[in-house]
């Protein structure tokens, strides 16, 4: 059993009490609303005859279902329209600050909590939302619910959870210049399963880790449930505090020299004990690219479709399943795959170091002809941010369409979507069967660079050729 | 399709016709593809699910086919729920009829979903799943009987298989206690006394 790590420490914390069937009571620090999973959550609460127990708890903001090209009220989609509509009522009837479009601070929930220093570490975060697992890379415990727990985090500040197991994922050496932590996180997946961290924390921790920025760590920590590990974390560090100075919500003053004290208390100690522990190596991991329908077949861009010999006996009729559903051959090389679209954006890798890594690809460049390819930022913070220092332009000269904030095409509930069996090379998460908005369209998830590199050949390329030359 | 009254008190069994969906990790965007979450109510979710896989199968899914309609048993395999954390998912099963899913293994999140509407998610090793899929598929019509106490699975003509569910889930259910939120409602004091503690929570 685990003892001494983070997740313990935050874990213990913030147990209220043991429950009579015997799951814990633990209190929310930090709790992040939209419009998809919590209408009915509210409508709960109504029934019930309960009120929202900490407003000054509970952060709301639009991401879902916002078209990226026109942002203009009311939306062209009247469903869009009602729900928005319908959290504006929720969050100003219940007193909820509403992130709204164009105040400045509105995006994607996993973007904006973090740079609003929403997000900070030893908290507990929940939103009901899968990705919430992002908010791990500040060491905070964050994890998706459904939307009956949205309904009880608004009720109570609290839910009834099970303790997790923790398993540490130690990365030695360091990424090679091309890979990204998105390869990382893939390679992890790869590697652990789909399933293998299910029951379980991931602690993300060792000299790769480390020397990864914030934005990394999120990006890593987001796809910590791809792996199956509800929640993933890295402990918190000086990368940590210099992301959270100044921002509107972190403290100051005295106040900050206080939390970084306290922060600082709360990381794994060297005496820690891990449920297990796997150990990985940075240096020898390749942009990595998924070829199939979960984010767990993933190969190196130098690598070929893996064949049925090469393969689990498993997973092998999962891998049937991909051949068939992506038109792929066992055996055949991934790199030079044709794609159709290049979406570069969502709470994985629409932030402003994504958004640079892309832009660094596309300078000077032209996307390839009859390629789709948009770049949305993840916020309005980003995206003011990029175009602060012309990425815009850079996106917008090769060919990329520059888009309004937003989810948009990671899972297509608003109009950004593939059609018919059109292949993207996107930079989101999931590349499950009609993700993307086509009940047989295909993705290759890869890095932001990775994608930008696609677009410019028109198929998978190894970024890393573009960037030596 | 009339779906019998939603889960409601005390879980001691669920008893039923089953149905039997195949393959390792199903994710919720099988289950309900994003689409349809633009709804501010889970109503009508129901004819909904597994839409896209039903499509593509023109009335050959098991969803569709005539000797599953009204099944409240869903047999599944490996990682069933995985990806999005939508509520959605179980939603749609629960309104297309489903009362309990028996899996080799479940995606945490869909699992506690699953709970909090009243839905038992038992598990089972690899053979006695593939066996009572087997079971099932040999005669579809045949009721199978789900018991939380003996926690086996069973028919009236003497079958059984072994089942698994945690203690927690199982209590709750048993109880009638899996609909949290009275329960955490009755712990406001505890609560406000773990939130003083939190530095965070008064801005250090």
């Amino acid at each position: 059993m685990s003892a001494g790590t983070l997740y313990d420490k935050v874990w213990d914390l913030h147990q209220v009490a043991e429950l009579p069937g015997g799951s814990t009571q633990l209190f929310i620090g930090l709790h992040l609303i939209h419009e998809v999973t919590s209408p009915q959550a509210f409508s709960a609460l109504k029934d019930l005859g309960l009120g929202v127990r900490h407003p000054e708890r509970t952060v709301a903001t639009v991401d879902h279902i916002v078209p990226t090209t026109s942002q203009a009220r009311p939306f062209a989609d009247p469903l869009a329209e009602e729900m928005l509509a319908t959290l504006e009522r929720n969050c100003a009837e219940h007193g909820i600050s509403l992130q709204a479009i164009g105040s400045g601070r509105q995006g994607i929930v996993h973007v904006i909590a973090p740079e609003l220093g929403l997000t900070q570490p030893g908290m507990t975060v929940a939103c009901g939302d899968s990705h919430t697992s992002t908010h791990g890379a500040f060491g905070a415990i964050a994890f998706g619910i459904g939307t009956s727990q949205v309904r009880d985090v608004l009720a109570s500040q609290s839910l009834s959870m099970g303790k997790l197991k923790v398993r540490r994922i130690w990365v030695e050496g360091q990424l090679q210049p091309g890979v990204y932590a998105k390869d990382l996180v893939l390679h992890i997946i790869r590697t652990l399963g789909v399933k293998g961290g299910v029951g379980y924390a991931y602690e993300f921790a060792g000299p790769a880790i480390e020397a990864l920025s914030m934005e990394e760590r999120m990006t890593l920590c987001n796809m910590a449930i791809e792996g199956g590990a509800r929640c993933g974390y890295v402990n918190p560090d000086a990368t940590t505090f210099a992301y959270l100075h100044g921002r509107p919500y972190a403290p100051a003053g005295d106040a900050w020299d206080r939390a970084v004290t306290w922060w600082t208390s709360l990381a794994s100690g060297d005496q820690a004990m891990f449920d297990d522990e796997v150990r990985f190596d940075a240096t020898v991991i390749a942009p990595t690219i998924t070829w199939g329908i979960t984010p767990g077949q993933g190969i190196g861009v130098d690598e070929s479709v893996p064949t049925l010999e090469q393969t689990d006996p498993d997973e092998r009729p999962l891998a049937e399943e991909a051949y068939r559903y992506m038109d792929l051959q066992p055996g055949s090389p991934i790199a030079g795959v044709a794609v159709d679209v290049c979406f570069i954006g969502s709470c994985t890798n629409g932030r402003l170091s994504d958004l640079q890594a892309a832009a660094a690809v596309a300078k000077g460049r032209h996307v390839a002809p009859g390629i789709k390819a948009f770049v949305v930022p993840g916020s309005e913070q980003v995206a003011a941010a990029a175009e602060a220092e012309g990425l815009d332009a850079v996106f917008r000269e090769a060919g990329f369409e520059w888009r309004e904030p937003g989810c948009s095409m990671c899972l297509a509930m608003n109009p950004d979507r593939l059609e018919g069996r059109q292949i993207s090379a996107s930079s989101s998460n999931r590349n499950f069967k009609g993700r993307q908005g086509s009940a047989t369209g295909r993705t290759l998830l890869m890095s932001p660079a990775m994608v930008a590199a696609a677009a410019i050949h028109g198929k998978v390329s190894d970024v890393r050729a573009l960037l030596q030359s | 399709m009339t779906a019998p009254s939603f889960p409601f008190g005390i879980i001691p069994q669920v008893e039923g016709r089953a149905v039997v969906l195949t393959g390792d990790d199903i994710d919720t965007d099988r289950i309900i593809p994003a689409r349809f979450l633009k709804c501010v109510t889970f109503e009508g979710l129901g004819v909904q699910a597994f839409a896209d896989d039903r499509a593509e199968l023109q009335g050959r899914h098991p969803f569709d086919l005539e000797p599953h309609q009204g099944a409240r048993i869903l047999v599944v395999n490996r990682n069933f729920g995985c990806g999005s954390s939508r509520e959605h998912a179980p939603q749609a099963l629960m309104r297309w009829g489903i009362r309990a899913v028996v899996g080799e293994s479940f995606a945490e999140i869909f699992y506690g979903n699953c709970l909090a509407l009243g839905i038992p998610c038992f598990t089972a090793s690899h053979d006695q799943v593939l066996a009572l899929q087997a079971a099932i598929q040999a005669d579809p019509a045949q009721t199978i009987r789900l018991d939380l106490d003996g926690l086996q699975a069973s028919t009236a003509a003497g079958l059984s298989w072994p089942l698994e569910l945690a203690s927690g889930p199982r209590q709750m259910l048993r109880t009638g206690q899996w609909d949290a939120t009275s329960q955490l409602l009755a712990n406001d004091d505890a609560l406000q006394t773990t939130a003083a503690n939190l530095p965070y929570i008064f801005g250090f």
